[in-house]
């Protein structure tokens, strides 16, 4: 098991499931690492990473940020609103200009669909690209983490051959505005998840054709009580609530009736279900205060934790771990 | 971590051709007795001792070490394992392996540290383990322990148990298991035949 | 209301060729037959049509062989950039695009700034034309700055030669005012064009609405956008009794319902643009802002449906939808590019390469059916014959080359084409008789 790693991670269809395997075994190493007294390797250092947010997001450029400094790599962020983009320098401009201070990694987050490719044509040849998130697109990091929660919440470990054969994963919410639900969906087919979409048609993506890079089918529901006993895993995606305004939905009360996990709903969720959300949570919208707090299967804090590593995994394996040429 | 592992992984990837078997099974296995008896009398007993084995060619010895420590004394040592791969000079030249773990049993502050591996040679993965050990704790004491010393050092570092001292060509190789240690040669082009030899 | 064109000179170039051009032993294409014979220009005119003409005393004699000869082709939809945009497109670059890509006439969108809407700005239209080695007819804006909702001075632009009125990619939402539009061009004699798109359906899209949309994480225009509002138009066609033209029609359903409203007898014709033919959502893929365009690529079966509509004749007509882009849009994220790319140099080869068709089917939808659709008249009959003016293409129809956006003429890039290697191009073009451009290079 070693994929051909190019020298960019902008998602997970590009790198297979050999690769989405790899990191993911990868990262039971990272995992060890950041449980250590010190946790820092000197895997890369004298490597420069640096974190693009053209759109704004905490947790996943700290989470890149920790990951580079765990591996000893510098690192550089730039945000918009600290930035020239504002005053109407484009994203080449700025991208070139800061990677003549000499950039080995950019992690790219963008509203837009597509910027990391466009971004990864304009790069030197020896920089990365690292997709942060781009448009309602990808996600790649956010899919790669929440599939090693599962790994782990399962068997303890990704292992040699990470796997999630038999488990059923139901993801709630807005699908159709979720990057996070399209990388979670690639990488949950590829290691042998049934997965089922759901939430109410107006927050659907017009096809799913495409969607598993393996043709599996990716099922859509808008009946969420009939499907919650089944469920292995519970995948609670975000509502935005200018989706509202968009008359996507009714209102969010409605929202909350119908799909959001309240107490009621908690006591059709199987006993031994996992439960997952990618953050931030809005309580009382997508799910109601206080109930995943007493159910064993939350995993929403080792999402973050995992998160690092597998951040650390992936910088590792395009900066570091190169073959030589 | 060690010349074991090049056999295997790309792009040192080749078949080892054995030339020469310089001990056999009960050669190694009388060697790590010889080192056991001197871990004890060394450190007075294996109160405070830690054996690490290194990824990959050190674990099995390091077992074999505890296994003897056990017999002669008649206690339980802590035994880990240690990959050092991220902490080398040389990363992106070496393969990094998923399933090579690192396992430290327990806090090493004021403990004895034994590294173990099996062939010593530029004495660059050794330094690679003081650095990763660091991030572990300050220990009292390390010391080490290699099947093969083979010459040919880049660094001041120096074993404290041998159990052969093997001089060699820079472009041999040496295979350690805990069945005999073998000299030869890697060659890549053999890659398809893929004979066991 | 008339029509004082020769008074204004919309349809005479600054310097019509006097000097006599010989093409020789080419093959006629034009409505009536193909046949191979010797065509002489002089004078700005056809003057002799035959076989073994005399070549003595021309000033140049081009030599046809293998190649056909047809009257030049029309473009009902190009963006010149000028005025306002000029950075970007003039009427020279153009104008010599045109020409290179065979077109001796296009119709010049009134998306420009400001918006051709009145009479005063269609004879600064005219003026700035003159620049230009293709002639340019302005099409004026069906309603004030393309508004939707106030009908622009038509009668005053027709009167300066104005035959063809649109609004360019704005749809006119407004069915009350469309139908008003509809009546009023009907009563001046012009053709009234319409980008159909239900706009509430295609609020925000950036791409078609499909599977491609959905996995790219995109908002879509589902093709009923499109249906819808040609459905809406053909119906106001059939209660005001007058024409209609479609412009890029890009949807199955689409084409089915102007291929029924022919059946019907409605006076309806429509275009496609090359890319409609050539491309499919699955393009947006790449993320190359020039794939970016409006209608958006449709999906392989939408594609299908447009060959087959040009084909059995449903699509009237092939038009380039130039549309320059300026550098910097070409990077912007795609979702923020305008749309729109590069066409008249590109539109006969794409034909050519990606249709199934004769090459006199295809000059028909490049030429004459278009040149009937704008209503040329007598300027642009198709008929290559002695005392018709002399704006003709020789086509070399097996020529392969490769497109490279770099070494086009406009002052944009926006081809998403380049590096793409196609048949079919254009050897040498006249208008008016003048030689413009001669083996493959703008010689005007």
């Amino acid at each position: 098991m070693s994929a051909d790693f190019g020298r960019h991670l902008l998602a997970l269809n590009e790198i297979g499931v050999d690769g989405i395997k790899e990191i993911l075994s990868m990262t039971d190493r990272f995992v060890e690492i950041n449980e250590r007294p010190i946790p820092k390797v000197p895997a890369l250092r004298g490597k420069t990473v640096c974190t693009m947010f053209f759109e704004d997001s905490t947790r996943t450029k700290l989470s890149f940020e920790a990951a580079a400094k765990r591996l000893s790599a510098d690192t550089m962020s730039m945000s918009v609103s600290s930035s020239s983009v504002k005053k109407g320098e484009s994203v080449r401009d700025t991208i070139e200009t800061i990677q003549a201070m000499g950039i080995d990694a950019f992690v790219v987050r963008h509203k837009s669909s597509g910027v990391p490719w466009q971004i990864a044509n304009w790069v030197d040849d020896h920089v990365s690209i690292l997709n942060g998130g781009d448009g309602w697109h990808s996600h790649p990091t956010q899919g790669l983490l929440d599939s090693y929660t599962l790994c782990q919440a399962r068997d303890g470990e990704a292992g040699e051959n990470p796997s999630l054969d038999g488990v059923h994963v139901g993801l709630i919410g807005d699908i159709k505005h979720s990057r996070v639900a399209r990388s979670d969906v690639e990488a949950f087919t590829a290691l042998g998840a049934k997965v089922t979409l759901i939430g109410p048609p107006t927050l659907m993506p017009p096809s799913v054709v495409g969607w598993s890079m393996d043709g599996s089918t990716v099922d859509i529901s808008h009946d969420l009580d009939s499907l919650l006993p089944e469920l292995d895993v519970v995948a609670l995606l975000r509502i935005q609530r200018e989706r509202m305004g968009q008359a996507l939905i009714p209102s969010i009360g409605e929202y909350v009736e119908t799909f959001g996990l309240n107490r009621n709903r908690m006591s059709l969720v199987r006993p031994d279900a996992i439960i997952t959300h990618p953050g931030p949570m809005n309580r009382g919208v997508e799910v109601s205060v206080d109930v995943l707090d007493g159910h064993p299967g939350t995993v929403v804090l080792r999402q973050v934790t995992n998160g690092v590593a597998v951040r650390m995994a992936v910088l590792f394996l395009l900066l570091g771990s190169g073959v030589v040429s | 971590m060690a010349e074991r592992e090049r056999k295997i992984a790309r792009p040192y990837g080749g078949v080892f051709v054995a030339r020469t078997q310089v001990l056999d099974s009960s050669q190694v296995g009388r060697a790590m007795t010889r080192i056991a008896h001197e871990v004890v009398e060394r450190n007075h007993g294996i109160e405070d001792v830690i054996l690490i084995g290194l990824q990959t060619g050190g674990v099995a010895l390091a077992d074999r070490i505890a296994e003897e420590l056990k017999r002669i004394e008649n206690a339980d040592v802590a035994v880990g394992s240690l990959d050092v791969a991220l902490y080398r000079d040389d990363i992106g030249l070496r393969p990094v392996l998923p399933e090579a773990v690192t396992n430290i049993p327990g806090d090493i502050t004021d403990k004895i540290v034994v590294l173990v591996d099996d062939v010593l040679y530029t004495g660059r993965t050794i330094r690679a383990a003081l650095d990763a050990l660091n991030d572990f704790g300050r220990p009292r004491a390390v010391q080490l322990a290699v099947m093969v010393d083979r010459g040919h050092r880049e660094l001041p570092i120096r074993p404290d148990y041998v159990g052969k001292n093997l001089p060699t060509r820079r472009d041999e190789l040496v295979n350690v298991t805990v069945d005999g240690v073998e000299l030869g040669e890697m060659f890549k082009d053999h890659l398809d035949e893929g004979a066991d030899q | 209301m008339s029509r004082t064109e020769e008074a204004t000179g919309i349809d005479r170039l600054a310097n019509p060729g006097d000097s006599r051009v010989l093409i020789v032993n080419g093959d006629i294409v034009d409505p009536n037959d193909r046949r191979r014979a010797d065509i002489a220009v002089s004078g700005g005119l056809v003057v002799e049509v035959g076989e073994n003409l005399d070549t003595e005393g021309a000033e140049h004699v081009i030599d046809a062989a293998g190649c056909v000869v047809s009257t030049g082709f029309v473009d009902l939809r190009t963006c010149v950039g000028e005025p306002g945009d000029e950075q970007i497109e003039t009427v020279e670059s153009a104008g010599r695009g045109a020409v290179l890509g065979g077109f001796t006439t296009v119709l010049a969108m009134p998306s420009t700034t400001p918006t051709i809407d009145n009479a005063s700005s269609v004879r600064d239209m005219l003026r700035l034309a003159e620049r230009s080695l293709c002639r340019i007819r302005p099409v004026g804006a069906v309603t004030k700055g393309r508004n939707g909702n106030e009908l622009a001075e038509m009668a005053e632009m027709a009167g300066l030669g104005v035959t063809m009125f649109c609004d360019d990619e704005v749809t006119i939402a407004d069915s009350g005012v469309l139908r008003r539009a509809m009546e009023y061009a009907g009563g001046i004699g012009a053709t009234l064009a319409q980008h159909c798109v239900d706009p509430s359906l295609a609020a925000g899209a950036i791409m078609h609405e499909g599977e491609w949309s959905s996995r790219l994480g995109m908002q879509g225009s589902p093709a009923a956008a499109e249906e819808i509002a040609i459905v809406r138009d053909l119906t106001l066609a059939r209660l005001t009794g007058t024409s209609l033209h479609i412009q890029h029609v890009s949807t199955a359903g689409g084409v089915e319902a102007i291929r029924r409203a022919k059946a019907d007898g409605l006076e309806v014709t429509c275009h496609v643009a090359p890319y409609h033919f050539t491309s499919t959502d699955a393009d947006c893929a790449s993320f190359d802002p020039s794939f970016r365009v409006e209608p958006p690529l449709r999906s392989a079966a939408d594609v299908a449906a447009v060959k087959a509509g040009l084909a059995d004749g449903t699509i009237d007509a092939i038009a380039s939808d130039h549309t320059p882009r300026a550098p910097e849009d070409k990077e912007a994220p795609f979702d923020q590019a305008p749309p729109g790319m590069l066409g008249l140099e590109t539109t006969l080869a794409l034909a050519v390469t990606e249709l199934d068709m004769s090459i006199e089917q295809i000059v028909e939808k490049l030429s004459w059916r278009p040149a009937q659709i704008a209503r040329l008249g007598d300027v642009h009959s198709g008929v290559v014959a002695a005392g018709r003016v002399a704006d003709l293409v020789v086509i070399d129809v097996d020529h392969e080359w490769t497109i490279s956006g770099a070494a086009m003429a406009s002052n944009s890039r926006n081809c998403p084409y380049d590096g793409r290697t196609v048949k079919g191009r254009v050897r040498h073009t006249l208008v008016g008789g003048k030689l413009v451009v001669a083996d493959q290079q703008v010689v005007g």
